[in-house]
């Protein structure tokens, strides 16, 4: 049985989140990975979410709100199907990164942080994401693209867009 | 994926089981895995410390610091439970390393964590990886998982009466600072990402408030080698104070980026200029980033240096994380000095003052310089800034924000000089548009 | 710990090791200037402004957490620290929007204090400020972003301080921003609310402007006000705090209640009613003017004269003719020891009747009795403080006294306290206690029998009895035990709870009550059986006021006299017991009532005369909180039109043809060297006193001053004999013990206790003309519905 009653999660998340807040020495501790997961399964941290997730850590809300707003991953509105990460910090920046940023604000039609209209796609600047020596690179939901070129990632994007892009969960 | 890129020159201990599918626990095992946990089981904690000593290995997270002491200082009893933590946060710019790790080699960071756990009696550790790294996570649960299969972890490990020891994964969800130690800690406790006030340290008050061993990820690999090995057999491969190898990410300008295993001290010349295949398309070489991006940056004729945190030191610069970012003489300093404080000024926490603001600040004063905007008033304001944040902030992140546009404008004062009379050095590489979004 | 010597700035400074370098040097009179640090609160090392120079140390140290240890030498003022603290100022100015004209902080802002002393004025930068518009998230919390600088302690005061984490930190680095856990998303009117026990401790503790008080804000300029220390009238915890006060064309008006001097027992303690819900005295309805009953009924405005005059005439012919015991007194919770004496005593002696009753919110004469012939076991206010055990039984002290519980919470939070409950609802101060027993409905006697060591009452007290007995034994073995009672334990059930106490060695009680002097009411007799200081009627000790040992009848039984018609008259000060009895208004008919008050409540409808009241704030006199502590009420408002109960009363008896002398022992001098210090604070009349003083002429006391009572009171009352005047009149608090030499009195007494019932919000009538107060209880209404939550951590 779930830890909640009319858990607003699927069956086989709120069963991870039952188990997440009994491994930790402290309960609190699920919260961070918690909070991604259900990021995950909604594409977002929506405010039901919120309270769900403060009732199974026995937090208040506002609590989850502070933690929530300090992780940059974390987000309150949603996203694309595949959110496009681009990094452009110095690694990447020095290998085209910038480039790769810009050809997928054509290439998608949007810039940063916002959605494509009919909402498989969008796209965010991202912090280096810890692939500098194989730059330029990008994520797209957890997956990493490395050594991009403009071309790579129009077929990526194809992929993507074709519903065969990989989706690491 | 990652490509892997190998060198002559390269010392290889951490990277002897990479490229052979080492995530299986049953290859890990053929390659001498967990050999080295049993080891320690058998001889106990005094003499893992001893070996840690001898090898002289220093932290690679970035300040190295000799992590032999470091795990001698957790008290041998303790109210309250003991924790190792394995620091997999890796985000210091041009830092890539724990990433291989992860990859290729998850069971040594499991081992490493148990040895630490054996070594300062502790029964649970924790490997917490950033957020970026979900598929990386994946493998290192599969790891733990099949270690836990195998009876290496949880009770009676390896079938010995009376050792436990638990393994507990996690990500974070985006946060240079959460790196940190104790902004680590916070964040395993489900909290925002803040340092914490030092002292009391970890090794006293850590993780719950128990005394807590924290390591990169690339520093717990190298233990069970280390014990395989000897200490005094894997100091000797590096310099003095400086024992052992390690990874360095080179990337940027070079012909063949990638992270190599060099022996500490080895030369930065011959790494970028031989390891690393030299300067991209022929080009003159202008500066190197050498441990990261909060490290103070080397012109090209500062490069006839030792790569040990020693030598580093002397050189006014650092070791850091290891991560060797190299700029072509097409780069403009202003615009990458811009970009290297956008991401600090991204990632302080706020918590305090001399960081939430001045990174800001300075992020504010150099994109208008870089938009065309400065005068040379700014070049001093910058400076101001960064010399009131250098070693006034509560965690080190404000130095690290400090330290790199210290060098930046030291360094290079003329060119932002020149840059603002309107003779531009480089080719720009951000838009104006871009800019904006630089730093989010 | 041991005292250690360390040297600042070349100076040698002892305190104990481990002390916040920060502490030692303000004891040592080395001020260190800090915005995030706060004492009390956890340490947050984020300001930076506390930075000193530790010899040998390479970097700046804090001095916020640096503790200390022998031998260590510090600097506190060098080049080096004075610019970077500078630099920080300069750093913090950045974003600031500057607006001090406009700021009710300018001119008691730490900023402002800070960039003036280190004249970090001067700016560099060209971009413009992130401008955020205000922000009201309560009727009383006012949010200004721009002014925050980040120090946190708003968020601590609230979570630590108040057990509320109402606000938070959102977003992170230059984007971070102080949250209230309301947010616009959820709310119909898009904005940001805090929903809280609106205490306003975080305006309190905000070194700057950026949260403000929707009472005070852009009224007026700190330096523009008078600040005068007083007590507040609300609760019976009676914390000191200090007004706001600015002259209008009809009097003083208050403006703001705080506590930021710190002087008082509540330290920085205030809560909302005590910081806003002083505005009752600026409510329009006020009584201004005497009102009379005419021929047809109906109230009409009289003077003074007139009106004193019909009083005084009516209640001596009923006096004459129908006898005193037709005339019933009732006073109230919120007149001053002075008033309530002078009230009581002018109905023995002068209206020659023992009907005297008050509204009783806890049962003070059983508790008196309990304690009889004991010493050292009743507990003031600061011991809630000090304590290492405390049981609190009954009562809810976060809603009805909530400096006792801001205390509690520090000395579990800060000393390591140790809180014990016992309780039929789960209050709220469970949450700190080690061991919380939820009571059966109506368990109250049965636990006090069964700590007291009737085993068999267990089970009528909790489910688990085992447990309870776990309980008993650890307080048995308590170390310096401290017990709190609430008004639900009464008469014999109080007795067995104090009898339980009693046999703990050192173990201390206090039983709360409501409202600011209902101790004092009853200690100074306004009881029918009665005399002040808990005295047997009929007592050699006060001969003077003739025998009269009949009990008198209690506040029911007046009016069910009244309903008889046999009370010819009723005279009534500061209460208003037609609404708290419930009092059906036909009782009342053939009564002559006086009523003096400051507005028309169901009582005052009611009266044939109604005498307009001055309001504690607006007189001088002296209280006892519900701990036995007394304070000095000094007069802060002023309305034109008032008069204070004191001299009204002395005014009736005047006209009544009463030896005003005798009620009023004025004029004898007795330590008349104090007159200055009564005259500048108790209003017209003791101005004269002064003016006398300054012409070298015997200092005379004027029968209106509460002083020239406040001698009797120490004369005759017992316990108050101990009273230090210098101690009251230097504004410090001074624990009284009820000194009673009572006999038993015989048979049970009839529990008349009927608790306020008052929220955070309310506050019993006086609360219906609080704005504030009615601002906050709409406020309460539109609260989200919220999950069942507790507190972090
Ligand atoms: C702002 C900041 C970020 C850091 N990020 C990391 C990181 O991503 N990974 C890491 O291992 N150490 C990081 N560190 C260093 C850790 O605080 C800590 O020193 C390290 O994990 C200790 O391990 P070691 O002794 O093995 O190096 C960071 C430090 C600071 C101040
Ligand atoms: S609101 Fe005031 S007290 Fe709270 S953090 Fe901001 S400046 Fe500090
Ligand atoms: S008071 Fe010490 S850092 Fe703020």
């Amino acid at each position: 049985m779930s830890a909640i009653a009319n858990s607003i999660f699927s069956p086989e998340a709120a069963a991870r989140f039952d188990k997440l807040a009994t491994i930790y020495p402290v309960k609190r501790s699920a919260l961070v990975p918690m909070l991604l997961y259900a990021q995950d399964e909604i594409g977002y941290v929506s405010e039901a979410a919120i309270q769900e997730i403060a009732k199974r850590l026995d937090l208040f809300d506002l609590d989850v709100r502070n933690v929530l707003s300090y992780y940059s991953m974390l987000r309150t509105k949603p996203a694309g199907k595949y959110n496009v990460q681009v990094c452009t910090n110095i690694s990447c920046m020095l290998r085209g990164g910038y480039e790769i940023l810009d050809h997928c604000k054509a290439k998608l039609g949007i810039g940063h942080k916002q959605v494509t209209a009919d909402g498989q796609f969008s796209l965010e600047e991202v912090e280096c994401i810890g692939a500098c020596c194989w730059a330029p690179a990008m994520q797209v939901n957890y997956d990493f693209h490395d050594d991009l070129t403009t071309i790579k990632v129009d077929a990526i994007l194809q992929d993507y867009a074709e519903g065969r892009g990989k989706d690491v969960k | 994926m990652p490509t892997f890129v190998s060198h002559p020159e390269e010392v290889i201990v951490l990277k002897k089981r990479w490229g052979q599918g080492a995530a299986d626990i049953e290859k890990y095992l053929e390659l001498d895995g967990y050999k080295a946990v049993q080891e320690a089981i058998a001889q106990g904690p005094e003499w893992i410390v001893s070996v840690m000593k001898a090898s002289g290995l220093r932290g690679r997270g970035g300040a190295g610091f000799p992590t032999g002491m470091k795990w001698s200082f957790v008290p041998k009893v303790s109210e309250k439970p003991k924790y190792v933590l394995v620091n997999g946060d890796e985000s210091e710019p041009g830092t890539c390393k724990d990433h291989v790790i992860f990859l290729e080699d998850p069971h040594s960071v499991i081992e490493g964590t148990m040895i630490a756990g054996l070594a300062i009696g502790s029964k649970l550790g924790f490997i917490y990886l950033r957020g970026e790294y979900r598929y990386l996570l994946k493998i290192v649960e599969k790891a733990v998982a099949d270690a836990y299969a195998k009876g290496f972890l949880g009770k009676n490990i390896f079938g010995k009466e009376g050792v436990d020891f638990d393994i507990i994964t996690q990500t974070g969800a985006g946060a240079y600072e959460v790196g940190e130690e104790s902004a680590l800690m916070e964040s395993l406790e489900g909290k925002r990402g803040v340092p914490r006030i030092k002292p009391p340290f970890p090794a006293i008050v850590g993780l719950y408030g128990g005394p807590t061993v924290i390591n990169n990820a690339e520093t717990i690999a190298s233990v069970p080698h280390i014990l395989m090995m000897g200490g005094e057999a894997y100091a000797k491969l590096g310099t003095e104070r400086n024992g052992g190898t390690r990874l360095f990410g080179i990337s940027g300008h070079v012909e063949r980026p990638g992270v190599y295993e060099l022996p500490m001290g080895y030369s930065l010349r011959k790494a970028i200029y031989e390891v690393a295949g030299g300067i991209k398309g022929g080009k003159k070489l202008k500066a190197v980033v050498p441990g990261g991006s909060s490290c103070p940056v080397l012109t090209a004729d500062e490069i006839d240096v030792g790569l040990d945190f020693d030598q580093m030191g002397k050189a006014g610069t650092m070791l850091g994380s290891g991560g060797i970012v190299v700029l072509d003489e097409t780069v403009s300093i202003v615009e990458f000095a811009l970009r290297v404080i956008s991401f600090y000024q991204h990632e302080s926490c706020g918590w305090c003052i001399p960081c939430r603001e001045g990174t800001d600040w300075i992020k504010k004063t150099l994109g208008r310089v870089y938009a065309g905007g400065g005068t040379k008033k700014d070049v001093d304001n910058v400076q101001y800034l960064a010399e009131n944040m250098m070693g006034r902030t509560f965690c080190p992140l404000g130095d690290a924000a400090a330290m790199p546009t210290l060098g930046f404008v030291k360094k290079f004062r003329k060119e932002f000089e020149d840059y603002i009379d309107g003779h531009k050095a480089g080719t720009p590489i951000m838009t104006e548009q871009q800019l904006v979004g630089a730093g989010h | 710990m041991a005292d250690v010597t360390i040297t600042v700035d070349g100076k040698k400074v002892t305190a104990p090791a481990g002390t916040l370098l920060i502490e030692a040097c303000k004891t040592a009179g080395i001020e260190i200037p800090a915005f995030c640090y706060y004492p009390g609160l956890s340490l947050q090392g984020a300001c930076r402004m506390c930075v000193v120079r530790q010899e040998k140390n390479p970097k700046l140290a804090t001095a916020c957490t640096t503790a200390i240890a022998d031998g260590q030498v510090f600097f506190t003022e060098t080049p080096e620290i004075t610019q970077a603290r500078k630099a920080t100022l300069q750093l913090l100015l950045g974003n600031h929007p500057l607006d001090c004209p406009v700021c009710d902080a300018g001119g008691e802002c730490e900023l402002q204090d800070m960039t003036f002393k280190y004249g970090a004025a001067d700016s560099f930068y060209a971009e413009p400020k992130n401008h955020r518009e205000e922000q009201k998230w309560s009727p009383v919390v006012y949010f200004d972003r721009p002014r925050c600088i980040l120090c946190y302690r708003c968020v601590r005061m609230c979570g630590e301080g108040m057990d509320v984490f109402a606000l938070g930190i959102q977003n992170r680095g230059s984007s971070s921003v102080i949250a209230p856990n309301s947010p616009a998303a959820l709310n119909p009117d898009d904005l940001a609310h805090v929903d809280c026990e609106q205490c306003g401790m975080c305006i309190d503790a905000c070194p700057v402007g950026a949260l403000t008080s929707g009472t005070y804000r852009y009224k007026t300029r700190p330096w523009e006000m008078n600040h005068v220390a007083t007590v507040c009238t609300h609760c019976g915890d009676g914390c000191k705090t200090t007004l706001g006060v600015r002259s209008t064309s009809d009097g003083a008006e208050i403006v703001r209640g705080d506590n930021r001097d710190k002087s008082g027992m509540n330290g920085d303690f205030l809560c909302n009613k005590g910081r806003y819900a002083f505005d009752f005295a600026n409510h329009d309805d006020r009584i201004t003017t005497p009102l009379v009953r005419n021929a047809a009924g109906k109230l009409e405005a009289a003077s003074w004269e007139a009106a004193f005059d019909h009083i005084g005439r009516k209640l001596r012919m009923d006096v004459d003719t129908r006898g005193g015991e037709t005339i019933g007194v009732i006073g109230g919770n919120r007149l001053t020891n002075e008033e309530a004496y002078l009230l009581q005593k002018f109905a023995r002696t002068v209206l020659k009747t023992n009907n005297i009753d008050h509204h009783r919110t806890a049962d003070h004469v059983a508790f008196a009795q309990a304690l009889a012939g004991q010493s050292g076991r009743t507990a003031s206010l600061r011991d809630t403080l000090t304590s290492k055990t405390v049981l609190v039984v009954g009562g809810d002290p976060s809603n009805q006294s909530p400096a006792t519980a801001w205390n509690l919470r520090t000395a579990v939070r800060n000393s390591g306290a140790k809180l014990y409950i016992a309780n039929t609802e789960d209050i709220k101060l469970r949450r700190q206690a080690k061991a919380f027993v939820k009571l059966q409905p109506f368990g109250y006697g049965a636990l006090a029998g069964f700590l007291a060591g009737d085993d068999s009452a267990g089970s009528s007290a909790v489910n688990d009895v085992e447990a309870l007995k776990t309980f008993r034994e650890t307080l048995k073995a308590a170390e310096g035990l401290l017990i709190l009672v609430g008004s639900e334990l009464r008469g014999g059930d109080l007795k067995k709870l104090v009898e339980f106490g009693l046999s703990i060695p050192d173990a201390k009680f206090a039983l709360l009550s409501d409202y600011v002097n209902s101790r004092g009411a009853a200690d100074m007799g306004l009881l029918p059986d009665m005399l002040p200081g808990y005295t047997p009627l009929g007592s050699e000790r006060f001969a003077e006021y003739g025998k009269a040992s009949t009990p008198g009848l209690d506040m029911l039984e007046m009016f069910d006299a009244a309903a008889a018609g046999k009370l010819s008259a009723l005279y009534v000060v500061g209460a208003n017991p037609v609404l708290r009895y419930g009092i059906d208004s036909a009782a009342l008919k053939d009564t002559f009532v006086v009523v003096q008050e400051m507005f028309m409540t169901e009582t005052a409808v009611l009266a044939d005369v109604v005498l307009p009241a001055a309001n504690l704030y607006e007189k001088a006199g002296s209280v006892t909180n519900h701990y036995g502590d007394l304070q000095q009420v000094n007069k802060a408002g002023d309305r034109a039109g008032v008069r204070s109960d004191f001299e009204m009363i002395v005014r009736v008896a005047d006209k009544m043809g009463a030896h005003i002398p005798t009620l009023i022992p004025f004029g004898k001098g007795l330590r008349s060297d104090m007159g200055q210090t009564r005259g500048a604070q108790s209003g017209e009349a003791d101005r004269h006193a002064v003016w006398l003083t300054a012409q070298n002429l015997e200092p005379r006391l004027s029968p209106f001053d509460p002083m020239a009572i406040l001698d009797e009171i120490q004369r005759l009352v017992p316990g108050y004999d101990k009273v230090l005047r210098l101690q009251l009149l230097s504004g410090n608090d001074q624990h009284l013990e009820t000194d009673s030499t009572l006999v038993q009195i015989a048979g049970q007494r009839k529990d008349l206790v009927l608790p306020s019932g008052d929220t955070l919000f309310t506050s019993g009538t006086l609360g219906h003309y609080s704005a504030m107060l009615l601002d906050l209880q709409a406020n309460e209404s539109r609260r989200l519905p919220v999950l069942d939550q507790t507190a972090a951590d």
